[in-house]
């Protein structure tokens, strides 16, 4: 009879971060969010949001956080996690540059953009996924059209949006990171 | 001569203008909503009585509205497919996702006159005996997220929503919902999926057409952002009075957002038909016409989902004259009267209502290439063909841009094209993909084939090495 091995454990692809914990402000903002729903898992997307706009990221103990709060199990909102773009298993960059890559702002020059950026920050200018700086400071990413077309290229630094943004722009912005 | 019509966007870039209640209310704000609320029952000469609902959808329904989502289906039409015995509630769902490639209307409403869509969707909601409402805002519009917020707030605060609105007896509860970068959630059922607080897998239909197994499985109206503003219109001005705005069957204003290769891009509101291809790219007022030197090379006319139009095209029209005999009659692609039927005629949609201009210094393989990584990234990958077919298509327009292409491309992209729509998949995603594919290869064939054929020969003769790079297009300074 040959011998069963036991199997390895998979490696939790989700990052540890022990020392979670909701702050008051973002619980009482929570169980509000949660009325706003008659079943309490479609709060799920809006919890992801409040936790990751609090530390920057989605560790293991804020999904299985999630979902003690939500009556689901963890792999529902890992599952979420894993889906949706806006959503990171890691810290970013304080700075978080999005720039659009779709077709109206790559003919208004979004990709010589890109390459701006990158070229600046010590990044790969070809990877177009989420690339950090090693001091921690600024993530680049090429993000699918930000609905500001009309206006190439487009980018946004964390939750504003940069229009019509040219190199010299470009660099006021990154002058305005402090 | 073609005009601008700003019903929509009346106060929008109006200097001064602020998004808040105060400012809205100032310009006439919510005075159509307690008009709308305060309608008495009405008896018909054949002693039916209609409730102010009913009379509301009845309006909708003679306005000819039609979505401004991206389908063109009849707004009172889909109101009425609402599965009203069942004993649910009855939900209705604002689509504020705007996400297809080169549309950018919504953000105009949602950023600068946020009232005027929460008043339509009340407007809506009361029309269809909706007590739970929600906006599902794209997660990028953080900022657009918290303006809702505030005006829903505001509008809580004045009683135009909550419990008893404005004394009628009718409560309202309408909250925001955040996506988070998924362009799938913009088609309804995936949206309800993502309200549900799932991967935005869209349903299949039959059986789960929103009207009858929506959120919950209750019934639900998804309706545009534009197209709920354009409900409070309707409620002010009648639905005969709407309906004489536009065309025949093309009724009402219609924002639509021009972008590429013109020297004005923006968000232009007219009548729907009232302005042709042309006149929204060439005209002053409108796209201000091609940057110097440059000619026309392609026209994407409703989104990138849609399909190209090349300069020079021609379609055969059915035109109606004024002494109601239809005559045939053959124009220039650019002479379409921008409007929902022309567009289909001519084989392609008006989809968004969103213009990319392609000028002659583009390379439509790059700009193919470009469109086809979007979807092959959004593709939700349940279906076989759309996960699959997307990723190949993507993948072998990389190679052709990158000096690796094969003579035979041209007709394996057709042929990868052809095998993802027409009923093999869950969401008109799969429609979505294919058609930009088929219609550029269609139409440029000659460019795809000479762009594979040049590399095979380049590799040829210098061994492996893939042949030069090419630009998308002449940079934007030159
Ligand atoms: C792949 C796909 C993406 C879509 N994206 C959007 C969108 O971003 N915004 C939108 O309003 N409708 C979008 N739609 C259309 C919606 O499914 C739906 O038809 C629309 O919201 C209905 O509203 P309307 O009747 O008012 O146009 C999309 C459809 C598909 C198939
Ligand atoms: S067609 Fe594509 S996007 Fe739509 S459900 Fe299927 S895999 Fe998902
Ligand atoms: S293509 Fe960049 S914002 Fe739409």
């Amino acid at each position: 009879m040959s011998e069963i091995h036991s199997m390895e454990p998979i490696p939790n692809p989700l990052r540890e971060q022990p020392d979670f914990a909701v702050p008051p402000d973002i619980a009482a903002e929570i169980d509000e969010l949660i009325t706003h729903y008659p079943k309490k898992r479609s709060a799920s997307l809006m919890l992801l949001h409040a936790v990751q706009e609090r530390f920057g990221y989605v560790s293991r103990q804020a999904v299985e956080w999630i979902a003690a709060k939500l009556e689901l199990q963890p792999i529902n909102v890992y599952e979420l996690v894993t889906f949706y773009p806006m959503f990171h298993r890691a810290p970013l960059g304080k700075y978080h540059f999005k720039i659009c890559r779709t077709l109206s702002c790559a003919l208004g020059g979004s990709y010589k953009l890109h390459e701006h950026f990158c070229t600046k920050l010590g990044l790969d200018p070809h990877a177009h996924g989420a690339q950090t700086t090693k001091d921690g400071k600024f993530t680049v990413e090429f993000v699918e059209c930000l609905a500001a077309c009309g206006t190439a290229p487009v980018m946004m630094c964390n939750d504003a949006f940069h229009e019509d943004v040219s190199e010299q722009r470009a660099d006021e912005i990154l002058g305005g990171c402090k | 001569m073609a005009q601008e019509y700003r019903q929509i966007l009346k106060y929008v870039d109006q200097p001064g203008y602020t998004p808040d209640i105060d400012c809205y209310l100032r310009n006439g704000g919510y005075e159509v909503l307690k008009r709308v609320v305060a309608l008495p029952p009405k008896t018909l000469p054949n002693g039916q009585t209609l409730s102010g609902p009913e009379q509301l959808r009845q309006e909708v329904m003679a306005s000819g509205l039609r979505g401004r989502g991206g389908a063109g289906f009849s707004c009172g039409l889909k109101w009425s497919f609402v599965d009203r015995k069942s004993g649910k509630p009855i939900y209705l769902i604002c689509n504020a996702d705007e996400s297809e490639p080169g549309t950018f209307k919504d953000k105009q409403i949602l950023y600068k006159d946020p009232h005027q869509m929460i008043e339509g969707m009340i407007i809506a909601c009361y029309a269809n005996d909706v007590h739970l409402a929600y906006i599902y805002i794209r997660g990028e519009f953080a900022e657009g997220a918290k303006i809702l917020n505030r005006a829903l707030k505001d509008a809580r605060a004045k009683n135009f929503l909550g419990k008893n609105i404005l004394g009628c007896g009718y409560d309202l509860e309408i909250h925001v919902h955040r996506g988070a970068g998924a362009y799938i959630c913009g088609e309804e059922t995936g949206l309800i999926e993502s309200l549900e607080g799932k991967r935005a897998y869209p349903r299949i239909k039959p059986p789960y057409f929103p009207a009858v197994l929506g959120l919950y499985l209750c019934p639900t109206i998804v309706n545009n952002v534009e197209t709920l503003c354009a409900v409070r219109h309707i409620a002010a001005l009648g639905g005969a009075q709407y309906a004489k705005l536009g065309t025949p069957n093309n009724t009402g204003t219609r924002i639509v957002s021009i972008s590429g290769h013109v020297r004005k891009p923006g968000y232009y509101e007219v009548e729907v038909g009232k302005a042709t291809i042309g006149e929204l790219i060439n005209d002053p007022i409108f796209g201000g016409g091609l940057r110097e030197g440059r000619k026309l090379k392609a026209v994407i006319p409703g989104g990138s989902s849609s399909k190209v139009f090349k300069a020079g095209e021609r379609f055969k029209l059915k035109r109606r004259g004024l002494d109601g005999k239809e005559t045939e009659q053959e124009v220039d692609m650019l002479d379409l009267p921008y409007d929902f039927d022309s567009l289909i005629a001519a084989g392609s949609m008006s989809g968004s209502g969103a213009i990319i201009v392609l000028d002659d210094s583009t390379d439509i393989v790059a700009v193919l290439a470009n469109m086809s990584e979007f979807y092959a990234h959004e593709s939700c990958g349940q279906c076989t063909p759309c996960r699959e077919g997307s990723l190949w298509m993507a993948k072998v327009l990389h190679r052709l841009t990158q000096g690796e292409g094969r003579k035979g491309d041209a007709e394996y992209l057709a042929r990868i094209a052809d095998n993802i729509p027409g009923g093999r998949t869950v969401c008109a995603f799969g429609e979505a993909c294919s058609w930009p594919v088929q219609s550029f290869v269609a139409k440029f064939k000659e460019e795809f084939v000479a762009r594979g054929a040049a590399d095979e020969e380049h590799r040829a003769q210098q061994g492996t090495g893939p042949a030069a790079k090419r630009e998308l297009a002449a940079s934007p300074q030159g």
